[in-house]
């Protein structure tokens, strides 16, 4: 471990104080570094998350819970689940059953710990009038605000992270802090990404969404059960993105928002396991997948249950 | 070591030798530093929310900046390749304001990037060996090797150059032959990259056209050579430094064809895309006539187009190119025109329609100007410094102490 310098009566900067202090140049020099600073440290310096042995980050786990606790006052469990083996994740949509209500959307925004004050959302709902061209959505409306739904003349198509197996962004990352784990999920170590947001112009599906400033969210709006790839809380400057809820399917369970879909127009599973919910899916219906042309190879699919 | 340091103080007294202009040039570009940088301390407190990009544009004015520049340090390369291949001696003899003009260049694009990022602290993540640098299959990851690369080349040559002028010696074209080769592909290579950058995506179809890296090319021949020609004005007037029409009018007559490419290539893009008028010429009618009634881009397109037409004209007629009114007027015509093609021109629409169809009409906030303006000045004020010990050195008012002497 680095030997963090602590100065007992040293002054009290606050973390914004210091950044400035650490922008102008300062950094490293004699300023006085108290408890919350020597934390600062710690991650300053901490490794790429799959860089670390096993009791590294054990240790980063236990820094971040303690920060947490800190900071929202209850009990906090950050884990680090790796992918199980023989797993390879999949998601169907059933784009007959949906009818644009957005409960997926702001389940997700609870599961997830995203910022509220400026809302981040993972799944953008698209609504596309009935006959009208939808190829290149571009004649999609995201901001649809109907007193009821479904409406009568438009369908409607989530989008959220594709989880490609052959994912843009991830090439695009020039610190390799987004990767693809075993079980096809994308994720970001938010503690290494640089918020260059080169990922986010390479994403062609606008999963990708940045941390304009501190999130902002409520300490009793905190979802204690946390995963350090997944919805552990983020900080400004870095991007953020929709983890097929890896704190929730890697220990068995649906994604929220799965569980949350009134009209079960969602479906989730293992791509490996012929018995598996997405496997009915892609051999009974004819599925499809967002933009194939650009040969990202979503591994999630659409399909249409029922009509034509 | 004691004449060393004796060197390094006669070298520090050249900044404060100055008549009153300078001071007031100093002051003037100081107080644009101090204003910028206060207005990135406000960014590094909030965020990037500062600014007017968001999720749907997510890179805008900086990234604009940062993508004009690279093409002004790459355009040196144009001094480069007559003076040294084809001896052309008058050119030849200024090519050392050109190479400091890259070196300047390359610096203000680190610093443009740097303003870009979410995580400034973390910027060591990128590096080789020490972070996780993602080497080859990120551009961004080749763009930090090409444009590092690219500052040390020009500066080893210009600062050997310097050094051996000096001390009252010529400079060896064994030492530095080599480096002036290379660094002629290596100009050509900081631009390419940095095209590729934007041109790999296919999530972007209007930058996914494989046209984008040669109108890249053409367009930074045409406004790194418009910003030396008015500099070496300038310093000709400002300095005991001659610099010889012909020089001048070479270059301009050079503008002329790069500017020529330049025209040739949009309009063979412009012709794709409006004539097919695939779904993948939103982007480009967003630019040129507004989608769905959101114009923001419309009469900045229109006017670099006229500019660079202009410009064209005049620096293709022996008699505009020679006589000095017409040719600066060319020059800032050529400058603002391909500012706006090549900076906001070619990033925003990237953008729009974003990936999901959606149109967010991008336009920098105060805090994007004041940064923007603050790291010009800075690049200003950089110049300015190296010529103050430059243009003494090149014409020998400047010589430093060696032990044989």
């Amino acid at each position: 471990m680095r030997k963090i310098v602590k100065k007992k009566d040293g002054i009290h900067l606050d973390r914004r104080t210091f950044l400035k202090g650490a922008a102008l140049g300062l950094a490293g020099t004699a300023l006085p570094l108290n408890k919350a600073d020597a934390s600062f440290w710690e991650s300053f310096f901490q490794k790429h998350f799959r860089e670390m042995n096993d009791a590294e980050i054990k240790q980063v786990l236990s820094r971040l819970e303690r920060e947490y606790e800190e900071k929202y006052k209850k009990t906090i469990k950050v884990g680090s689940e790796k992918a199980i083996p023989g797993v390879l994740f999949g998601y169907g949509l059933d784009l007959s059953r949906c009818i644009g209500c957005r409960k997926c959307v702001y389940a997700c925004v609870e599961e997830n710990n995203q910022s509220k004050d400026p809302q981040i959302h993972w799944i953008s709902v698209l609504r596309f009038k009935k006959g009208e061209k939808w190829v290149d959505l571009e004649e999609s409306e995201k901001y649809y605000n109907p007193e009821l739904v479904p409406e009568q003349d438009y369908f409607y198509m989530p989008v959220q992270c594709q989880q490609c197996e052959n994912p843009p962004c991830v090439r695009a990352c020039p610190t390799q802090a987004t990767w693809k784990d075993p079980d096809g999920i994308v994720v970001i170590d938010y503690n290494w990404c640089i918020g260059c947001r080169y990922c986010m112009a390479a994403c062609p599906y606008g999963a990708r969404h940045f941390n304009w400033t501190e999130p902002g969210r409520k300490p009793e709006e905190i979802n204690p059960q946390m995963h350090y790839l997944g919805n552990r809380p983020r900080v400004k400057g870095v991007v953020e993105k929709c983890t097929f809820c890896v704190q929730r399917t890697r220990n068995g369970r649906y994604p929220a928002c799965v569980e949350a879909c009134p009209v079960g127009a969602r479906k989730f599973g293992n791509l490996l396991d012929p018995n598996s919910e997405i496997r009915y899916a892609i051999e009974h219906k004819r599925v499809f997948r967002l933009k194939e042309d650009l040969n990202t190879y979503p591994k999630f699919y659409y399909f249409f249950a029922y009509g034509v | 070591m004691g004449s060393f340091i004796r060197n390094f103080f006669i070298a520090l007294r050249q900044i404060f030798i100055g008549d009153r202009s300078y001071y007031l040039w100093v002051a003037f570009l100081s107080f644009f530093i101090l204003l910028g940088f206060s207005a990135y301390l406000d960014q590094l407190n909030r965020g990037l929310i500062t600014t007017a990009m968001r999720d749907q544009v997510s890179w805008g004015l900086f990234i604009s900046n940062f993508t004009f520049l690279v093409g002004v340090a790459a355009a040196a390369v144009l001094l480069v390749v007559p003076a040294y291949l084809y001896n052309f001696k008058p050119i030849k003899e200024i090519v050392l304001f050109g190479e400091l003009l890259a070196i300047t260049a390359i610096l203000m694009c680190i610093l443009f990037i740097l303003v870009d990022m979410g995580q400034p602290l973390r910027v060591w993540h990128i590096l080789p060996f020490i972070g996780a640098m993602h080497f080859p299959a990120s551009l961004l990851a080749w763009d930090v090797v090409v444009l590092n690369g690219y500052l040390a080349i020009n500066s080893i040559i210009a600062f050997y150059v310097l050094y051996r002028l000096s001390i009252g010696k010529e400079y060896s074209m064994t030492v530095i032959g080599p480096l002036i080769i290379l660094s002629i592909p290596w100009a050509v290579s900081i631009h390419t990259v940095t095209a590729f950058l934007y041109n790999g995506l296919s999530s972007r179809p209007y930058w996914n056209a494989s046209i984008l890296a040669p109108r890249f090319l053409a367009s930074a021949f045409c406004s790194g050579p418009a910003i030396m020609l008015v500099l070496f004005q300038i310093i000709r007037k400002r300095s005991a430094v001659e610099i010889d029409n012909k020089a001048i009018f070479k270059i301009a007559e050079l503008i002329a064809y790069a500017m020529a490419v330049n025209l040739f290539l949009l309009g063979a893009e412009a012709f794709k895309e409006f004539y097919s008028g695939g779904v993948d010429s939103y982007s480009i009618q967003y630019l040129y006539f507004g989608l769905h009634g959101k114009t923001s881009l419309v009469p900045w397109m229109w006017a670099a187009s006229l500019f660079n037409v202009t410009a064209f004209f005049l620096f293709l007629f022996p008699k505009t190119r020679e006589n000095f009114t017409t040719l600066n007027i060319g020059c800032v015509l050529i400058i603002i025109g391909v500012y706006i093609e090549k900076g906001m021109g070619l990033i925003v629409p990237g953008f729009v329609p974003d990936t999901l169809g959606e149109i967010y009409e991008y336009s920098p906030t105060t805090s994007e100007i004041v940064i923007t303006m603050g790291i010009w000045a800075v690049g200003a004020l950089i110049y300015t410094l190296l010529l103050k010990f430059a243009v003494p050195i090149y014409t020998g008012k400047l010589r430093f102490e060696t032990k044989e002497r």
